[in-house]
């Protein structure tokens, strides 16, 4: 990776009509947990501070591999997709090199965290996470299991659509961008209050797509697309 | 701009196996963790830690605090082989379940200046179940009284919410430790920026 400054100009701001709002009462547990008083700003060349280092020796062979990288005595159950896509800026540069972490529940719905209470089993060949970096096109690529619907306490007999958690940083620290990835067609998404919390519009870009040409070898894995867009440079970004 | 950014989520309850698996004990390697100073990184070593509160005053067992800083010299790293050499990362992760009265806590060392009038300071994200996009604030140090008096972004602040981002020091017989608790809601609600 070349040197970069540690500034850059013109960080675009985060765009508060794609972000949901901190309180959004459908969501209960936001009600104790959202800051209430408005956010202060901050000087801008306080904001384009760099993202953390880290390096392709970080990442381990099988880490895009979650069918693989936790197999115990076999393959894991469920129905196996390629989860592919790129990273982009708001000026539709790729964004290489960056840090791509994805979590999710396994076919069953139920999580490998010790908090999960779920009845549904877990999976002894899968831990339903993963990571990779970026390529010099912003492309990312996992082969995993499509995650299971699971409830959860929110409201009588709430059910998560299907979703995979995705974790990146960008180029900057304020590029951070926690969020997930949804599953075209599922009829739980209109009735998903966080998935609901992010502006009409906006949410929609949660949403993957059906991608049958997502490489590898033909009948072995279903394909979804999902491109994500990170804040970056507003200008030219600026290389020592 | 000709795309928009993508909606922030919940970073969700069951966060720990894939971004802090080691801490919480699962066979699956942690990329980034609660120590950013190994004990050859030069400047004074301390340890930041403190709990992360909600609006009724309870500890959440469920966050995950991530910190960014300069080192003792005020540089940021800039690269993973630099890091390796001088044994600073620089950044660090960790989530709140693990400890049993819920604190996070860093190993690095009380970072310098990072530009002439901003007093030392570390960034800091934090996300848990129940927010949707994570919040940002700031750590600065009790015993920088003179150079906080006169940094931009305390000066910019009401004194009576200067005091959330200000950690308060402590020395014990195991070394220096910096108290730094988050309150999300509340009379003293933490300062959370805009960044």
């Amino acid at each position: 990776m070349p040197a970069l400054s540690p500034l850059a100009p013109h960080l675009t701001p985060r765009d508060w009509a794609s972000h949901p709002a901190y309180l959004s009462p459908g969501y209960k547990s936001t009600a104790k947990r959202g800051p209430t008083r408005p956010l202060v700003p901050l000087a801008r060349s306080l904001g384009e501070r760099r993202a953390p280092v880290y390096g392709h020796e970080d990442i381990g062979a099988l880490d895009h591999d979650l069918t693989r990288n936790a197999a115990k005595n076999g393959e894991p159950l469920g129905e196996r997709i390629w989860v592919t896509g790129r990273v982009l800026d708001e000026g539709g540069r790729p964004v290489a090199n960056t840090l791509v972490e994805v979590w999710q529940a396994n076919a069953a719905g139920r999580y490998v965290h010790k908090t999960d209470q779920h009845r549904a089993p877990l999976d002894p060949n899968f831990l339903g996470a993963g990571r990779c970096l970026t390529d010099a096109e912003g492309r990312y690529r996992f082969l995993t299991i499509k995650p299971g619907a699971y409830p959860w306490g929110n409201h009588p007999n709430a059910w998560r659509p299907n979703h995979i958690h995705f974790s990146l940083f960008g180029e900057y620290f304020a590029s951070r961008l926690v969020t997930q990835m949804y599953f075209p067609g599922d009829p739980l998404l209109a009735h998903d209050p966080i998935y609901q919390s992010a502006p009409a519009g906006a949410r929609e870009r949660l949403i993957s797509r059906l991608k049958l040409d997502s490489g590898g070898e033909p009948g072995f894995a279903l394909g979804f697309e999902f491109d994500l867009v990170l804040r970056g440079a507003g200008a030219t970004p600026m290389e020592a | 701009m000709a795309l928009k950014q993508t909606p922030s989520q919940t970073v969700g309850p069951y966060f720990a196996y894939g971004l802090t698996p080691e801490q919480y004990g699962y066979d699956f390697r942690s990329l980034f963790g609660p120590v950013l100073a190994e004990p050859q990184a030069p400047g004074e070593h301390m340890r930041l830690t403190g709990r992360v509160f909600d609006g009724d005053g309870v500890p959440v067992n469920d966050a995950m605090i991530e910190i960014l800083q300069a080192d003792a010299q005020g540089r940021f790293v800039a690269s993973r082989a630099e890091a390796a050499a001088s044994g600073f990362r620089g950044f660090g992760r960790c989530g709140t379940g693990t400890h049993a009265s819920l604190h996070y806590w860093f190993d690095t060392v009380k970072p310098g200046a990072a530009a002439a009038g901003d007093a030392p300071h570390i960034d800091v994200i934090v996300t848990m179940r129940g927010i949707l996009s994570h919040a940002f604030t700031r750590v600065y140090f009790e015993d920088e009284a003179e150079a906080n008096s006169r940094d931009p972004v305390l000066a910019a602040l009401p004194a009576e919410r200067r005091a959330t981002l200000i950690a308060r020091r402590a020395a014990q017989p195991g070394g220096v430790s910096y108290r730094f608790d988050i309150r999300m809601q509340g009379p003293k609600e933490t300062v959370f920026f805009d960044l």
